[in-house]
């Protein structure tokens, strides 16, 4: 097993890639440099942080997923839409195997991490360094220092380390530091729901993750709400590489660097987020797009 | 605008009438009935409640005077004893079935849990006699708790399933996904969340088997005086009552109600504290 696969031979990488999906390398061609001073060329293939190949998922019988393939470029936001029901929440839930947690449920298929298969190792480990955000806020019943400091404690973080100091950082990151600090030791059911939505954006990030998956993060928030974590995960992709599922055109087009398009249990098309959108090349997108159904 | 009422509907005003107030009858019967045994208690039995019937032993059938003492601290140690077994036991049930038990087996469970709930007391009585009593030759405290733990194992094994279900599966994902094992989820963060409605369920079960007087009868016996050690045959309030409600003689008949209002009272205590518990604050987002 390669542990990069971007450095097939292009035909290679053509015969590997699904007909459905392109390479994140065809879609962010290799820039090269404008101007004729420079010394050397340096070409810098993007890497995959994650990526799935042919991934199938059942719920007992009925079939979820269908041969899914798809890469997820390293510090970049990648987007999934597609209607209700057309398995991109499915997918998200499988990349931290959350899903195993289901009864009755069976992947096929490889994902790998950092070209691992994460359906080989330990699981907690994976879901550590793959942090997720859910529909719905999900804080704990406990305050909103004791559901940053969750994470780290649990998986042995904390050692040698100033607890107050991780609590600061990550509401910092998640842009919350300002209006929780002086109600840390409060319940976090005091906070409203795009903080408590952002609050476990940061109890997320407490344990360093190296990906970050969102599950409709914004979908039970007012729009002022959504904008603030729209804007923080713009922020964050430099840290990590951020999958968001929603149901939001807009808002794919607003954050999502390539988005891919769920229908039916299949990824019709992942490619660059304007593309999907202003040039889509499969009709069933152009369709959803437009609104024509969904 | 004159309404006019026809014949149907002056039938369904009739019939409607007839059903509010039948409901109503049945409603102030139900509560009703708690007020009557409560006062008919405290009218019988508030007399003789004074604090010798704390501190004193019982006496002998025509001495007027004494208490209860033994049978008061006979009960809390009974109690205290099948809590300590029944209570642990149960919740951990309780735990496994709710968040690890398959479908089949799960069911199982809960099905025979329920049939346990139900089995009547004096047969569980029998049961603790045939695996404690006999085989140590001899009436305890112990073989009383072990009779009542056995009817507070399944009702705390099913409150607990109950409190825990109730906590949304989104709240284990949160913990799950941030790399928590199974188990730990459930430690820190499910059982919390679930923890009053798990207490409360704990202090009701409690208050109900502290009344129970049909499995102590053939285990714990019931003591004249104090118990000779938790190995030896022990009085207790409900079997107190019992003794004394049923021997022909006045005096005691006054004692047997002064023990039945001092239970009843614990009863009420526990589950009026219960329900604040429950009431002070919901645990969980609704």
């Amino acid at each position: 097993m390669s542990t990069s696969p971007y450095m097939l031979p292009e035909k290679a990488r053509h015969q590997d890639a699904p007909s459905h999906g392109l390479s994140i390398n065809d879609m962010f061609p290799t820039a090269i440099p404008h101007s004729a001073g420079a010394t050397t060329a340096v070409l810098q293939p993007l890497t995959a942080k994650m990526k799935t190949e042919h991934v199938n998922f059942y719920y007992g019988k009925f079939q979820a997923l269908h041969d899914i393939s798809l890469e997820f470029a390293s510090n970049k936001v990648t987007a999934l839409i597609g209607p209700s029901g057309c398995g991109k929440s499915t997918f998200l839930r499988t990349l931290n195997r959350i899903n195993e947690t289901l009864r009755d449920t069976r992947l096929e298929g490889s994902i790998t991490l950092d070209g691992e298969n994460i359906l080989d190792k330990d699981v907690t480990e994976i879901r550590r360094r793959i942090g997720m955000v859910f529909q719905r806020p999900n804080p704990f019943p406990k305050s909103i220092y004791d559901n940053i400091i969750y994470g780290p404690k649990i998986n042995g973080m904390l050692k040698g380390k100033n607890a107050a100091e991780i609590v600061e950082k990550s509401l910092r990151r998640a842009a919350l530091w300002d209006e929780a600090k002086d109600k840390l030791h409060e319940s976090a059911y005091a906070l409203s729901g795009g903080q408590q939505q952002r609050l476990c954006i940061a109890r997320a990030l407490a344990v360093d993750p190296e990906m970050l998956l969102l599950d409709e993060p914004c979908s039970a928030l007012d729009p002022i709400a959504t904008a603030k974590i729209e804007d923080l995960l713009v922020g964050l992709k430099s840290q990590c590489t951020i999958v968001i599922v929603t149901h939001n055109m807009q808002q794919a087009a607003r954050v999502a660097d390539t988005t891919g398009f769920f229908l039916l249990g299949r990824l019709i098309e992942h490619a660059k987020t304007d593309i999907i959108f202003k040039n889509p090349s499969k009709k069933e997108t152009e369709d959803y797009i437009t609104g024509r159904f969904g | 605008m004159a309404q006019v009422m026809t014949s149907r509907n002056r039938r369904r005003n009739a019939v409607n009438n007839v059903m509010l107030t039948l409901t109503g009858v049945c409603a102030v019967l139900t509560v009703s009935t708690l007020f009557l045994i409560l006062s008919y208690l405290v009218y019988n039995g508030g007399k003789s409640l004074n604090l010798d019937f704390f501190t004193k032993l019982p006496l002998s059938p025509g001495q007027e005077g004494g208490g209860m003492a033994n049978a008061i601290l006979g009960s809390a140690e009974i109690v205290l004893f099948a809590s300590l077994l029944g209570l642990p036991v149960g919740f951990l049930a309780g735990v496994y079935l709710a968040e690890f038990s398959p479908k089949r087996l799960g069911f199982l469970i809960r099905y025979t849990a329920d049939l346990l709930n139900g089995v009547p007391s004096i047969v569980i009585g029998i049961f603790a006699w045939t695996v404690v009593v006999r085989p140590m030759h001899q009436f305890s405290a112990l073989a009383g708790g072990f009779a009542l733990s056995l009817m507070l194992i399944p009702i705390t094994a099913r409150g607990t399933e109950q409190f825990l279900l109730e906590v949304p599966r989104t709240m284990r994902e949160g913990a799950l996904a941030l790399g928590a094992p199974m188990w730990v989820t459930i430690a820190t963060v499910v059982v919390p969340a679930a923890r009053k409605g798990i207490m409360t369920s704990m202090i009701l079960g409690v208050a109900r088997i502290s009344g129970e007087t049909a499995p102590l009868l053939f285990t714990a016996l019931g003591n004249q005086f104090w118990s000779a050690g938790l190995n030896q045959p022990t009085a207790s309030l409900p079997v107190m009552i019992f003794t004394h409600a049923t021997a022909p003689y006045e005096d005691w008949h006054r004692q047997a109600w002064a023990a039945g209002l001092v239970l009843l009272g614990l009863v009420l205590v526990a589950n009026i504290s219960a329900r604040m518990i429950v009431s002070r604050g919901a645990s969980l987002p609704r």
